[in-house]
């Protein structure tokens, strides 16, 4: 996902929120990992809005996508220049109504924004894990998920909700832990990636892996693989908006020039854009995380792993009511692979909404501010919410 | 002979609409086809308790829907029906879309698989005013119901309340109800037409099932 992050037009926010931790999995009980490697001790970073009403019926729970953390909203200082990444969809009184539901956001394991990832101290060596850090998968981001909610004493989860690699997570949720979901909402997901979304995966891991100061993963005490980091977040950033999106926001208009430089700089505003956004990105991500996240991304295969092989098979367990959200112009997960899901989760039986929003925006489209989006979201999730307090 | 009624009272605008809910068992399951921005739906689930999913094919209406709390799918009604179990619904409303429809047979033996009981609703194409333009003026007709001219029209189909029936019989499904009434859809009051309501209704509502044997 690209950072469209912005103060709330209307200055409405959430306020300040503050950074927590949980470690949990101290050897020798370890987390077992879907690859059979250990894992431990394990820490994850979170943030809470809200709060958790007297019967814990409240909770909601928003998994972030490839380069998110756990700041989904608010701000951690008065003079914090910037707000979380969905502070236009969390708040009070906005989609999620932090006044109303309480909300909380960890940050994945193989992140690098507070949880374990890569970048982290390995305990054998005392150094930063760099490649030796296990291959993490979708499912085990969820297990990490379920040991928090566990630790914060949370049994029934309102609704899940996430957006693009944050929707897969909600997927694996509402199939792993069905008893625990009672309402989930994938956003311009996928139940699986397409061979398109795994080649544009793989052209950016090439990138990182093929800079000399990669060095197989061990950098974190010399010069950083910021050129193949950049390169990649380059991809990712003309997979995540579209044809119309991009010429509606460059065409082909120059970059504060009159006519060609006739060499290879930034000529175009696009490329120009691009630059900017894959220099910003070295400052801030950790070339490993990026690595290990697509790669999780790349394997997260909901028929494979809970359906053998079938889709409808694969939401057998769940329970959760459905809002199935996708975009006109996302080329990335394309509705196509949503409406599969929503057939899915219609032969099980499984009460399901499902709306193909107009945007231009391509797959960012769930980042940007859009009044219908808000106003689906808030509806489902009181809708869930009175049932669940009638019962 | 004609009953000026008002059947269901609370929330309903439209006549037809009233007629339909008057006939939904309450705590059914129910789907809605072509439900618009859902105002039977909120109905039926508000008054009757039903568990209720609509589809609907503008974005802009399931948003609305959406919004309001109702389970509604994005999508086209022929396409939408087929992911279904047999015997999911207890009953399945079409209503004001038969018209519209391409095909009407698959679609019927479609609903007649996934839902126990179907509800149709139609405007009358053999309703006197239409019979006096087709005679009189030899020109396709356009009324209130049919407002559209041959080439712009979105009712692709021309339906009696004769012919459905005949379409029932030849189809082994059984006609469970049937009214016949007489008022502009967005109307409030409407009246049940008994007397000659072939030549009469403005619509028509037939509370279909499947037959003992085809």
């Amino acid at each position: 996902m690209s950072e469209y992050i912005e103060h709330d037009k209307d200055g409405v926010s959430v306020g300040l929120v503050e950074k927590k931790y949980f470690t949990f999995a101290e050897p020798p009980d370890d987390m077992l990992l879907e690859g059979n490697a250990r894992l431990g001790p394990v820490t994850i970073a979170y943030e809470t809005l809200g709060t958790l009403n007297t019967d814990r019926s409240n909770v909601v729970l928003i998994l972030h996508a490839l380069s998110g953390d756990s700041h989904v909203a608010g701000y951690y200082s008065e003079d914090d220049r910037k707000p979380g990444w969905w502070e236009i969809m969390v708040g009070p009184g906005k989609g999620i109504d932090t006044d109303k539901y309480f909300v909380i956001c960890p940050n994945i394991i193989g992140s690098c924004m507070g949880s374990t990832g890569p970048s982290s101290i390995n305990p054998a060596s005392g150094e930063p894990y760099g490649f030796d850090f296990p291959v993490v998968t979708i499912g085990d981001m969820v297990k990490a998920q379920k040991a928090l909610l566990d630790h914060l004493g949370i049994k029934q989860i309102l609704s899940v909700v996430g957006g693009s690699i944050g929707g897969m997570q909600v997927l694996e949720w509402a199939v792993r832990y069905p008893d625990m979901v009672i309402s989930a909402i994938p956003l311009a997901s996928t139940t699986r990636h397409s061979a398109l979304a795994i080649a544009f995966n793989e052209v950016a891991r090439q990138a990182i892996m093929a800079d000399p100061n990669w060095s197989k993963g061990k950098y974190y005490d010399s010069t950083k693989p910021n050129l193949g980091l950049a390169l990649a977040r380059m991809v990712g950033h003309v997979t995540y908006l579209s044809d119309e999106a991009m010429r509606r926001k460059f065409g082909r208009r120059l970059q504060n020039k009159s006519d060609f430089s006739f060499n290879f700089d930034a000529d175009f505003q696009v490329e120009s854009y691009l630059r900017y956004q894959g220099q910003k990105f070295v400052d801030r991500f950790d070339a490993n995380s990026f690595l290990y996240i697509t790669k999780a991304a790349d394997y997260f295969d909901l028929r494979r792993q809970h359906g053998s092989g079938s889709e409808a098979e694969a939401f057998a367990k769940a329970k959760a009511s459905f809002l199935v959200i996708s975009f006109t112009s996302d080329w990335l997960y394309p509705t196509y692979q949503s409406k599969a899901m929503v057939k899915a989760m219609k032969k099980n039986n499984l009460d399901v909404s499902f709306c193909e929003i107009e945007a231009d925006w391509g797959h960012d489209a769930f980042l940007l501010p859009n009044e219908r989006l808000s106003a689906l979201i808030k509806g489902f999730l009181d809708r869930n919410f009175n049932e669940l307090q009638k019962k | 002979m004609n009953q000026i009624t008002q059947i269901e009272p609370q929330g309903l605008k439209r006549f037809d609409l009233q007629v339909i809910a008057s006939w939904i068992k309450p705590g059914s399951r129910i789907l809605d086809l072509g439900c618009g921005e859902g105002d039977l739906l909120y109905y039926l689930k508000q008054h009757k308790g039903v568990a209720g999913t609509g589809i609907e094919n503008r974005e802009s209406k399931v948003e609305l829907c959406i919004a309001k709390g109702l389970s509604v799918l994005q999508g086209d009604i022929n396409e939408e029906v087929l992911d279904y179990q047999e015997a999911t619904f207890d009953y399945i409303i079409l209503s004001q879309t038969l018209q519209q429809v391409y095909y009407p047979e698959r679609l019927l033996e479609s609903l007649l698989s996934v839902g126990r009981k179907v509800i149709v609703s139609f405007p009358n194409f053999s309703h006197w005013s239409i019979r006096m333009q087709v005679l009189l003026t030899g020109m396709a007709p356009k009324n209130e119901q049919l407002p559209y001219e041959w080439y712009n029209t979105p009712n692709i189909r021309v339906i009696t309340l004769k012919d459905f029936r005949k379409f029932t019989r030849d189809h082994g499904c059984k006609v469970l109800k049937e009214v016949a009434i007489n008022t502009h859809h967005h109307d409030t009051l409407g009246h049940i037409v008994s007397f000659l309501p072939d030549w009469r209704a403005t619509y028509g509502i037939f509370l279909i099932g499947k037959g003992d044997k085809k």
